[in-house]
């Protein structure tokens, strides 16, 4: 923040202001997109009454572990790049060396931190599982017969801060300091639209298992996996 | 991929376009959107992310050769989807469409929502589609017939009183011939069990009430029917998602045994009027749960035969299989129970697969039956994967606890030519139960 009052410029910008900005956006649209609906559901009334922890976490827990349900076991593939696409999302998100240094400069936490190799491999694998999304959605008649332009929007969005990442660690295409601030900024607007958009999912997920998972498993006696 | 159907004209969508305009439409798209869902509606549509994990769990789109538009969130994007993105400025074409697909392309049997990573409850998305007709008038003919009847008799066909007293003597009467001094008893107070029978049985399919009366009777069970309206316990207003009409025909049932003051309701093998009795028309009234308990077929066989006050004389020799009702397996576990009963009265018991909750629809539930003659065919077609399921058991008799499936998969029986025949839980019990002595004529 410091530096862009010392030098204001559109680096600076970038790395000091937007990245507060961004991460008050970005929790703040979470929990005001949760409150909302959490309160529409008090409305709803079939929701609360019904809801149990033990079965939503039942529910969680497999969905979130690998071929835990026989919806994924029916696709194994998908299930595969799917996994391996988020799991390597969020240990570059949260452990990739460059971000490491800045959560130490902001924070002053010291995190565990992916060594530069691997950083770059599994930036790598998610461009590559992106990739492999993409064709899906072309290629996979039932696939891209639900997808809409908004679909394919999202994943040049997901897929711009890695490929930006990758490239400004190598200086490739522009110099580096160019390619950082496209980097930062990408990983900012993505930051931003996270809860206004479809990957708001990484949150919602949460809600619509635990009523889903409640109802099979409390209510109906069945299993929702 | 273009949505592709040979026309099917039904005098119930048809008709009621004709008289309608855009703005009631649009009215009625916004008030069941806007007013009547909330939550589970906006999260539903916001967190799907096409990733079609739901599509190869759906009998219609395996039946229809992999026809994308077939699939559950297929049938989302063409109408739900569609009618927020045209803001409820929709086409009468459209709203054909929409009836189409929510009344005889969808059984609301939620195998789907088993499939998909966020369990989105997309039978309750195709309901909010019904519901939408429904406010328009856009119903097949046969359903908002008897959402009608329900609404006057409540009961399914249009029978007056006197027409239901008369037939449950002329069924006593009969039974006599075989259980010495059977009784049926009508509006009797104060009784342990009050039982409520399908409408059909008291019509075309006596047979059942009578096999019904036979183990009541056997088992020594203190029980009564009504002697008022309320006896029927389906609920078709329930396939048009006329809450109002369904609310009432519940708090009709729950209203009888109170004044008879009886301990339990047990109706018999049904699988949408179990749904209504303990969830949608419970909730609809305002309670969490039933208010006394609302026991099925198979959860009363199940504590008679379990508790021997039902013995088994002779078990089926030939080789049995299963359906697995939706609405009584996927929404209520009684999977084990049908089978436990099953393997008590049949020597050759082949399960099916899938099954349990697993289960595919028959392809005649959610009211797709009830859509009557003209929409035979679509559940016909979409019953192709039942079909090859059954056929794949080798079982030459197949047991259906739900009257629905039971004619569902007589009729796939005889379009696919699967040499099996189909009962009820009920037909095997009194055909193999043993009749006291001292009770024979």
């Amino acid at each position: 923040m410091e530096q862009f009052f010392k030098d204001p410029s559109i680096y600076t910008l970038v790395r000091g202001p937007l990245v507060w900005l961004s991460f008050i956006l970005f929790i703040g649209g979470m929990l005001y997109r949760v409150s909302v609906i959490l309160k529409m559901a008090k409305e709803e009334k079939v929701i609360y009454p019904y809801l149990s922890l033990k079965y939503a976490l039942r529910s969680l827990l497999h969905w979130l572990i690998p071929y835990g349900s026989i919806s994924m076991k029916k696709h194994p593939w998908f299930t595969f790049i799917s996994f391996l696409f988020h799991i390597c999302l969020l240990l570059t998100v949260l452990f990739a060396p460059g971000h490491i240094e800045l959560w130490k400069e902001s924070w002053g936490i010291n995190l565990w931190a992916l060594s530069a190799k691997l950083g770059d491999y599994l930036t790598l694998v998610v461009l590559a599982c992106l990739f492999l999304l993409l064709l899906r959605r072309i290629f996979q008649r039932d696939v891209s017969f639900l997808t809409s332009p908004m679909d394919y929007l999202i994943l040049a969005l997901v897929s711009m801060p890695f490929l930006t990442g990758f490239l400004s660690h190598h200086e490739l295409l522009f110099d580096y300091r160019l390619m950082l601030t496209i980097h930062m900024l990408s990983g900012e607007i993505l930051l931003i639209l996270i809860p206004f958009t479809k990957i708001s999912h990484m949150f919602l997920f949460f809600l619509t298992r635990a009523h889903t998972g409640s109802e099979f498993g409390a209510v109906r006696h069945s299993r929702d996996y | 991929m273009e949505f592709v159907r040979k026309e099917v004209n039904d005098i119930g969508i048809d008709e009621t376009l004709r008289r309608v305009d855009e703005t009631k439409i649009k009215k009625a798209i916004d008030w069941v959107l806007q007013k009547e869902a909330s939550a589970r509606l906006k999260v539903f549509v916001e967190t799907c992310m096409r990733c079609g994990m739901c599509t190869t769990s759906c009998h219609h789109y395996l039946s229809h050769d992999n026809d994308p538009t077939y699939a559950p969130a297929a049938k989302v994007k063409q109408t739900i989807w569609d009618m927020i993105r045209k803001k409820g400025k929709v086409s009468k074409e459209d709203v054909k469409k929409y009836a189409r697909i929510a009344f005889t392309e969808c059984n609301l049997c939620r195998r789907c929502v088993q499939f998909c990573p966020f369990g989105i409850d997309i039978a309750y998305l195709i309901s909010l589609v019904r519901r939408i007709c429904c406010l328009i008038g856009v119903v097949p003919q046969y359903i908002q017939d008897q959402a009608l009847s329900h609404m006057q008799t409540t009961n399914m066909l249009w029978f007056r009183q006197d027409e239901w007293l008369d037939t449950v003597l002329w069924l006593e009467d009969e039974l006599r011939a075989e259980i010495k001094d059977a009784r049926i008893p009508l509006g009797k107070r104060d009784a342990e069990i009050l039982y409520l029978a399908h409408g059909l049985e008291a019509k075309y399919m006596t047979g059942l009430l009578t096999g019904m009366a036979k183990i009541m009777n056997v088992a020594r069970v203190d029980w009564t029917m009504p002697d008022m309206d309320g006896w029927d316990y389906t609920n078709k207003a329930f396939y048009a998602q006329d809450h109002e009409t369904l609310g009432k025909v519940v708090k009709t049932h729950y209203e009888v045994a109170f004044k008879l003051n009886v301990k339990r309701i047990v109706m018999g093998e049904c699988g949408h009027a179990f749904r209504t009795g303990v969830y949608e028309g419970v909730r609809y009234l305002g309670w969490k749960d039933s208010p006394i308990p609302y026991i099925h077929g198979v959860q009363f066989f199940y504590e008679l035969i379990r508790s021997g006050k039902i013995k088994i004389r002779k078990k089926i020799e030939e080789p049995v299989t299963v359906q697995d009702p939706c609405n009584i397996v996927r929404y209520r576990g009684m999977g084990k129970m049908i089978r436990y009963i099953v393997k008590a009265t049949c020597e050759n018991f082949i399960d099916i697969n899938p099954n349990f909750e697993y289960n595919y629809c028959c392809s005649a539930g959610g009211g797709m039956i009830d859509a009557g003659p003209p929409w035979k065919m679509a559940r016909i077609e979409g019953g192709k994967t039942k079909a090859e399921q059954i056929k794949d058991t080798g079982a030459k008799l197949v047991i259906a606890p739900c009257h629905t499936c039971h004619k569902g998969i007589e009729d796939l029986n005889q379009y696919y030519k699967l040499g099996v025949h189909v009962k009820f839980l009920t037909d095997i019990i009194a055909e193999t139960m043993e009749i006291p002595e001292e009770m024979r004529p």
